[in-house]
């Protein structure tokens, strides 16, 4: 489904990934792990084509099939990838339902996306008047990480990135977007990037990616995830 | 008082207006010049004694016409704001008549008038929705239609010539007390030239439920509109009055130079609501000052988008005790634009209140200034004033300055001044795309956002129109 050749990104002049090739199949779960500053949320931007990452030349991103490389971020997310923000932003006088509108502009009746985005809100127990609200002005972290996987929901993309939808988000919190997260479907893939394991608990990765040094060091299964609880991931490199 | 049928038709409006801004018209259409009667370019005595004469005018208005024109002569052009020394007076025809007698129905409009309102949005109106609209074509209002309830309520809203001739005492009690003839070159020329714009009266206790609007056009070469608008609140009383304007393209420049004055009595509240859009070869140089009596409120919003340049500081005079006065503004200029624009407060009396709100966005070159003058004179105790001004600057090429005056003489005054610049951020842009947005839907969406605050007190039609202007400029469609 998405596929990374040669992935190679720097930032300003100072490169922070290297060479990574790598695919992700429909139909499975991604954990993504490793410990700070290995790359993890590099590789999250440098998918979604954040304009300051830059690629190597060879570098090359496929989603299923096609290049999307030289895609800015509208056509790659109309392509069907989503990306949460590891710290969603505050838009001051924008409502997430006029950003969904518009996202969905042509495609989705605004009536039946306003319909949907009240039945997300409360399912995951987000309060109706954040709905008409600045989008996340003077919101806690728990609630910038609901109102991601609110539009996440809502816009219903097939590849979906969550980055760190782990931190800063109470018990509770946790709990309802852990819910959402595990009605995932075959059609869709997910990449989870996270820094513990705590997400996991309530969510079954089909494959464990470490990263470390702006590479991926190893690939494993849902037990990989618990000999890093265990040990850390001093180890992983070897 | 208003029923709901009222709501459905500005829906109505709402939807035809929207269709047409989606012609690509760039905001300037002008229908072919058809004026019945003119006065020849440029500007004498003899000019001005010609206006007032096919006017009909009392003779002190005559007299006030040429006193206020001895002062335009005598009078220097503001040594700030924006470059002035474009503008050629000598060019300019200070007075245009389109028809002969105002049509009282739609039907009796000619074509190319109806036209004109299509393309802006008043378009096969009911009448039901035109009582209360006063549409103002070239130099005249020509099309009014006043809602019969206003009239049973003793509620005049009229044009300004209509005024003169049916109330002269009222008139002659506040025409030009506020703003007189000597306050600036622009004042005096409007009060030698004035013609058209509205009049409101507002018996005492009598609270006005439905806007009362106006569209204004400029449709003529080298043409000024010097429309002259008083609203008179007594006491108790409550009105909205809003001023809608778009204009057409012309290669050569055009002077739009109104006066205001609005006098808001004890306990009454006056709010004052304008979207103008003109077309970017516009010097718009507007007066608009408003009195405050005790415990009185008057609210001023002012949305500037297009003209070349304007200069425009709505005022209050906060003259009775706790008397309250608000500016909310927003000010959009893209290329070869200069918004020059502000607020004054002047504060006379005890625990009076002042709150500017004042947002700006430049682009592509363009330059938006914040001047803002407060006054708490002596004796003003337990005053109270707050000002914001907030900027957004899109690119590199583009500008935007701050000029707040503050006097204050008066120690025992609560004072609060916030101002901020922002650039419109990558990082939000980016979030937006990667949510599916077009580059210039996140732009749009974003700068929309920046000035809610102050478009939220809007009607709803105004800021939909208005959100679709910006949407408009955002894209660079319109140059």
């Amino acid at each position: 489904m998405l596929k990374l050749q040669s992935l190679s990104v720097s930032i300003n002049g100072k490169q922070i990934l290297h060479k990574i090739d790598f695919e992700f199949a429909k139909g499975k779960i991604y954990a993504i792990m490793g410990p700070n500053g290995s790359g993890k949320s590099t590789l999250a931007y440098t998918i979604m084509g954040h304009p300051t990452y830059k690629l190597a030349k060879n570098s090359k991103i496929f989603y299923n099939g096609q290049e999307i490389t030289p895609l800015p971020a509208n056509e790659r997310a109309e392509k069907g990838i989503f990306l949460s923000y590891q710290t969603p932003l505050s838009l001051a006088g924008v409502k997430v339902n006029q950003l969904l509108q518009l996202a969905l502009s042509g495609k989705k009746d605004p009536l039946f996306i306003r319909r949907q985005a009240l039945k997300i809100a409360k399912q995951l127990r987000i309060n109706e008047d954040l709905l008409n609200r600045s989008l996340n002005e003077g919101a806690s972290g728990g609630e910038r990480k609901k109102m991601e996987v609110l539009q996440a929901a809502v816009l219903d993309k097939e590849l979906m990135i969550f980055d760190e939808i782990d931190t800063g988000v109470d018990v509770d919190a946790l709990k309802s977007i852990a819910a959402y997260l595990r009605r995932f479907q075959k059609d869709k893939a997910y990449i989870i990037i996270t820094h513990y394991n705590r997400i996991l608990h309530y969510l079954k990765p089909h494959f464990v990616v470490i990263m470390d040094k702006g590479k991926i060091v190893r690939v494993g299964d849902r037990q990989l995830a618990k000999q890093v609880e265990k040990s850390g991931y001093g180890e992983m490199g070897s | 008082m208003v029923t709901g049928k009222w709501e459905v038709k500005r829906e109505n409006i709402m939807q035809t207006k929207i269709t047409n801004l989606n012609m690509d018209y760039r905001y300037g259409f002008s229908m072919p010049e058809k004026a019945v009667f003119k006065t020849r370019k440029g500007l004498d005595e003899q000019v001005v004694n010609e206006i007032s004469r096919i006017k009909k005018e009392p003779p002190w208005m005559t007299k006030f016409r040429l006193k206020a024109y001895r002062i335009f002569q005598k009078k220097a052009l503001p040594g700030w704001g924006g470059d002035l020394s474009k503008i050629n007076f000598e060019e300019i025809y200070y007075y245009l008549k389109p028809t002969f007698s105002r049509a009282s129905s739609w039907e009796e409009l000619p074509e190319e008038i109806k036209k004109t309102y299509d393309i802006i949005g008043v378009p096969q109106a009911e009448k039901k929705f035109l009582a209360g609209v006063s549409a103002q074509y070239e130099s005249e209002v020509v099309y009014e239609s006043i809602n019969k309830k206003l009239r049973k309520l003793g509620v005049i809203f009229c044009d300004m010539d209509t005024a003169l001739q049916k109330y002269p005492k009222i008139v002659k009690q506040y025409f030009g007390t506020l703003i007189p003839p000597h306050d600036n070159k622009f004042a005096a020329l409007n009060s030698a030239v004035w013609s058209g714009g509205s009049f409101v009266y507002v018996p005492q206790g009598i609270k006005v439920d439905l806007p009362l609007q106006a569209y204004f056009r400029i449709n003529a070469e080298r043409f000024g509109q010097f429309e002259r608008t008083l609203i008179i609140a007594e006491e108790g009383s409550d009105v909205h009055y809003i001023e809608g304007c778009t204009a057409p393209i012309y290669t050569t420049d055009s002077l739009h130079a109104a006066v205001v004055e609005i006098f808001v009595k004890k306990n009454a509240r006056v709010r004052y609501t304008t979207v103008q859009n003109w077309s970017t070869n516009v010097y718009n140089l507007v007066t608009k000052r408003a009195r405050a009596e005790s415990h009185a409120l008057m609210e001023w919003i002012d949305c500037n988008i297009g003209s070349k340049l304007t200069m425009k500081y709505p005022s209050v005079y906060l003259y009775g005790e706790g008397a309250r006065g608000e500016v909310l503004s927003i000010a959009f200029a893209g290329r070869n634009q200069l918004q020059d624009a502000g607020a004054k407060m002047l504060h006379f009396a005890p625990n009076t209140s002042s709150r500017i709100v004042s947002k700006s966005i430049s682009k592509d070159g363009g330059r938006t200034s914040y001047r803002g003058l407060v006054q708490v004179m002596p004796g003003a105790k337990n005053s109270s004033v707050y000002v914001s001004c907030d900027a957004l600057i899109i690119d590199e090429k583009s500008r935007s300055d701050t000029y707040p005056y503050m006097k204050i003489k008066e120690s025992e005054t609560e004072i609060q001044h916030e101002a901020t610049v922002e650039k419109l951020g990558d990082e939000k842009l980016f979030y937006l795309m990667a949510r599916g947005l077009k580059k210039v839907d996140a732009e749009g969406l974003l700068v929309n956002g920046f000035i809610e605050p102050v478009a939220r007190e809007i009607p709803l039609e105004y800021s939909i129109e208005l959100n679709r202007l910006i949407n408009l400029e955002m894209s660079g469609s319109v140059g």
